[in-house]
């Protein structure tokens, strides 16, 4: 049992210990449940601090492995095993950041079978923790359709009018994905007879053709996740659905599952096969962003321009990533983080008015400035990181992501093919798209004349009020890392940067031996 | 009959002399206490299971090769024995509220097992079809114990007209294959086989033989009985038959064609693909639109048997078939585990006169009864095949021997038809949890303690398969 006592298991496991509490709590006592869901996953965001503490940024192997056989009879070799290294430690903080923030955010949002709420979000952020931690493909799998449970719970149980429609399409969407993924699992484990990633990556030797195909089966479990145009549809139900936490989780860190599975699994176990996509994985990147933004731009409503925008910038990093140069990688890296708190933040501000209000026609707002300047300014800075101001978190990544591209199938490329000029220019045009959504609505809901909201709600007996304490404390820290990143970003990058570098090295390696 | 003889049969016998004097005994058992008929028939299954277990390691023949035992045996009598356990403990409070309680229910049971038991260790076609009768007989009586309700004397007697029909198949085809090598006992058959007389006739009598235990495991196209059985029998009696016949049938079928007919490999192999892969993908389909959980189980049993006859097509194969059998056991145990599990929380539900059976009676069971809820919602993920639950391990161990096989087409069609499958099941999930509603449930102890028993089991094991794996693989190493 010692292995219980391994930082990383015990980062992983931990909210199931408030899970257990909770289990044992009456249901009545609501407050009771909503502490002891917020204590337990601040102290697994003080475990993670812990693991940083841990965790030496210059190594770019895996760190902290705890490795231990799980089942090896009858031919299988399938091992407990967990690591972090530059490429996780990122989103594992992310995922511990955003889920206190989360529960912070339904205090009062969340006021329905509170009890059931907290073990579906305690049990989801295991199973997230864990998609960034596993390094065995069995265990990998368990923890990514793990995590496809809680939140179709959240979904359909607390989400909007649509939900039950809304939770199914997600469950079966990502799950038509993962089990293509799961062939490919099988695959790699009779060929390889071992499970574990390391192993496989080092022994190597899949041919190009095999490669491919595998590539594209990992590929359909992590698009579908990511979500890459044109398997996005169901991103906007299951956004616009979702009650908020659901919304900040989901966009904050579900979809990162995506982008991650690229870099973690496609990357390194395919390279030929990846060297020789790229282009086309550009290609649809560059179509998400500028779809994804004009879509927002037509949206009427305000969750719904979120959920598109995190087509377009997700986009981003996926076009970052396939530049496979340590720029792009690592600018894609950065902006997974950037896109984790930006969008948190909207969606959570969003919620704010939105328990206030109960509509989220951008038409019926108008003029709040005056009547909620804090949640406005807030709102200001949020949206300009989202557009990448410069200054700001959103910037750094989309920047470095812009750089990564323009460079990539040049010399510091890892092949020919890219055209990486290109993709860099039209996806510019994309950052250009994010601006004017963004400044419109937030010119629309919160600039002008009053809109009839405002009356419409004096009409049921109360005004619209300011934030109160809690809901600035939801969001201060996120806005402190908006500034942080944005000013200042070497710590950020220091992290990554050494794995970043192993990675791409491999890939050279693996480019000159392509016939 | 010698001392060996005795040891090898020693369960099987213990059991129906069990069964014998339980029926005698339950004469005498005043009508208000037939609590003790079950207390005393459960007591029989679990000592069987005691003196099965201590068979574990035994490799024996007796009756002149007519019977055998070896770890196969062992580990398919110790699940049927198992499920009879399971099977007593959702009767008992069942039949009871349902006015059904009758000593002969428990007995029949026994009886019943001792044929699918006697089905594991068949070395002999005559054996087999024996076996085969006296497994069906009593579930046949039992499919229409809730006489006179016309529901369930139709599924009696539609069973009981298509079983027969099904015998006379299995009969046919050990007759034809008599004829072909001279031998009904399984090694005498794979004798005169290597032996060159490979011909038509066995090829056609093994395919009837395959059609007959087809019926018995409902594959697709031999599963029109089941849907309407299923749903009118009395549901305690469709949860032991869903588990027992369908184990029993597999273990036949596994020991015949894999000792018997390893020849006839190239011929059989496209043929259980075909059956395979029809039944996953019919089952699933047709599941979909039942809107009365009975029905929806019993087509995802349909679908089931589909996912375990996927072990059975490499069965010619010697480095892929102790793995793929050994894969099938494993999801066997795992659907059975799980698929008592349904059915409990079905009995639960169910009120009399066949209210409470349609899907949308699950409405807000998950706010009224959270535990029972969150029970079937670890049933229905483990038939789906999520984490953490039985049955994605039985699927994950499932897929990877078919695709050592070199069957990728069976496997895609395994995981597409889960994909579908999902539909349906969460569609339960959806009602308990989305919808609102004042579910009636009924409480007593022994069902709460097997739905609440099997969903633990069906998520601890799964976490923990190491020991399961271990003897399933041990189990079909003779076999071979």
């Amino acid at each position: 049992m010692e292995f219980l006592l391994q930082p990383l298991t015990l980062v992983t496991f931990f909210p199931l210990l408030g899970v257990l509490v909770l289990l044992f709590l009456p249901s009545e006592n609501k407050n009771l449940l909503r502490w002891t869901a917020m204590i337990t996953s601040l102290l697994t965001f003080g475990i993670s601090l812990w693991v940083l503490g841990m965790f030496t940024a210059s190594n770019p192997d895996l760190q902290l492995v705890a490795k231990y056989d799980w089942i090896t009879v009858a031919g299988w070799n399938i091992q407990y095993h967990m690591g972090v290294d530059g490429l996780s430690i990122l989103l594992v903080l992310l995922t511990a950041f955003l889920t206190p923030i989360s529960i912070l955010s339904t205090w009062t949002a969340v006021e329905e079978r509170v009890k059931d709420f907290m073990i579906f979000f305690l049990l989801l952020e295991v199973g997230m923790t864990g998609v960034f931690l596993a390094h065995d493909l069995f265990l990998f799998y368990v923890f990514w359709e793990f995590t496809l449970v809680p939140m179709y719970f959240l979904i359909g149980i607390w989400g909007g009018p649509r939900r039950i429609y809304a939770a199914i399409k997600f469950f079966l969407y990502t799950m038509a994905g993962s089990i293509l993924m799961l062939l490919a699992i099988l695959w790699l484990g009779i060929q390889g007879g071992t499970f574990s990633v390391p192993e496989l990556i080092s022994a190597g030797g899949i041919p190009s053709t095999i490669q491919f195909w595998l590539f594209l089966a990992f590929t359909a479990a992590f698009a579908i996740k990511v979500p890459m145009w044109p398997l996005h549809s169901w991103l906007p139900d299951a956004h616009v659905e979702a009650p908020t936490a659901g919304s900040v989780i989901l966009a904050g860190v579900l979809l990162k599952m995506g982008t991650y599975g690229f870099l973690r699994f496609n990357i390194p176990l395919f390279p030929q096969a990846a060297l020789q996509l790229a282009p086309w994985i550009a290609l649809f990147a560059t179509i998400g962003i500028l779809y994804g933004a004009a879509v927002s731009y037509a949206q009427a409503d305000v969750k719904k321009l979120v959920a598109y925008s995190s087509v377009s910038h997700l986009g981003f990093v996926m076009l970052g990533m396939f530049a496979l140069n340590s720029q792009g990688m690592q600018g894609a890296i950065l902006q997974m983080v950037n896109h984790g708190l930006s969008t948190g933040a909207l969606f959570l501000l969003v919620g704010m008015i939105y328990e206030q209000t109960h509509t989220r026609e951008i038409k019926v707002y108008g003029g709040l400035w005056k009547i909620t300047p804090i949640l406005c300014s807030m709102m200001l800075i949020v949206s300009l990181s989202s557009m990448g101001l410069p200054g700001l978190n959103g910037f750094v990544g989309e920047f470095t992501i812009l750089l990564g591209a323009w460079g990539a199938g040049t010399a510091g490329g890892a092949f020919e093919s890219f055209g990486g000029v290109w993709w860099a220019a039209l996806s510019a045009l994309g950052v250009i798209m994010a601006a004017i959504y963004i400044l419109y609505m937030f010119q629309k809901m919160f600039l002008g004349p009053e809109g009839s909201i405002v009356a419409e709600v004096k009409n049921h007996g109360h005004a619209l009020r300011d934030l109160n304490w809690r809901e600035i404390v939801t969001i201060v820290p996120i806005l402190v890392f908006i500034f942080w990143i944005g000013l200042y970003p070497k710590p950020f990058f220091d992290l990554m940067g050494p794995s970043v570098d192993n990675l791409v090295a491999a890939l050279q390696t693996a480019a000159l031996a392509m016939p | 009959m010698t001392q060996v003889d005795f040891y090898v049969l020693l369960p099987l016998i213990l059991l129906v002399a069990w069964a014998c004097v339980l029926l005698l005994v339950d004469l005498f058992i005043p009508k208000q206490r037939k609590w003790l008929t079950a207390l005393l028939a459960a007591l029989g299954l679990a000592l069987t299971l005691g003196f099965t277990l201590s068979q574990l390691g035994l490799e024996n023949t007796g009756f002149k090769s007519m019977v055998v035992v070896d770890g196969f045996s062992v580990f398919v009598n110790a699940l049927l024995l198992l499920s009879g356990l399971l099977g007593v403990a959702l009767a008992y409070g069942y039949v009871k509220r349902m006015g059904l309680e009758r000593g002969e229910y428990y007995t029949l049971m026994l009886f019943s097992i001792s044929g699918m038991m006697l089905m594991a260790q068949a070395a002999d076609l005559i054996t087999v079809f024996l076996a085969l009768e006296l497994l069906s007989l009593p579930l046949y009586v039992l499919s229409a114990f809730a006489r006179p309700k016309a529901d369930s004397e139709e599924a009696g007697l539609k069973y009981f007209l298509l079983g027969a029909f099904s015998s006379g198949f299995v009969l046919y085809g050990i007759a034809l294959v008599y004829g072909a090598t001279g031998a009904t006992s399984l090694t005498g058959i794979v004798a005169a086989a290597s032996a060159g007389t490979s011909s038509l006739l066995l090829t056609i009598g093994a395919a009837l033989i395959l059609v007959g235990l087809g019926f018995k495991v409902a594959a697709v196209p031999f599963h029109m009985w089941t849907p309407d059985v299923y749903q009118g029998a009395p549901t305690a009696v469709t949860a032991f038959m869903a588990a027992g016949a369908k184990i029993a049938g597999f273990a036949a079928l596994l020991r015949v064609f894999a000792t018997a007919f390893p020849s006839l490999a190239v011929d059989m192999a496209p043929v259980l693909w075909a059956i395979s892969a029809l039944t996953m993908i019919i089952g699933n389909l047709i599941a979909i639109s039942q809107s009365d959980i009975k029905r929806m189980l019993a087509y995802s049993s349909i679908a089931h048997a589909g996912y375990i006859l996927m072990a059975f097509v490499p069965y010619g194969n010697p480095e892929v078939a102790p793995v793929s059998i050994a894969a099938g056991l494993f999801y066997l145990v795992a659907y059975v585990l799980t698929s008592f599990g349904a059915w409990g929380v079905v009995i639960a539900l169910e009120q009399k006169e066949g209210r409470g059976l349609a899907i949308s009676n699950y409405a807000g069971l998950g706010k009224k009864y959270p535990a029972l809820a969150a029970a079937m919602t670890v049933f229905m993920l483990s038939l789906i095949g999520f984490p953490p639950t039985l049955g994605l391990v039985g699927k994950f161990y499932l897929f990877r021997a078919v695709l050592s096989g070199g069957y990728v087409g069976l496997a895609f069609i395994g995981v597409v038809t889960s994909l579908i499958s999902a539909y349906y099941y969460l569609r339960v999930v959806v009602t308990m949890y989305m919808h609102e509603g004042e579910p009636e449930t009924e409480r007593e102890f022994w069902l709460g303690l097997t739905t609440a028993g099997t969903a633990l089991v069906t998520v601890i094991v799964s976490l923990m398969p190491q020991g399961l794996f271990a003897w399933a693989s041990e189990a079909v190493l003779k076999l071979f």
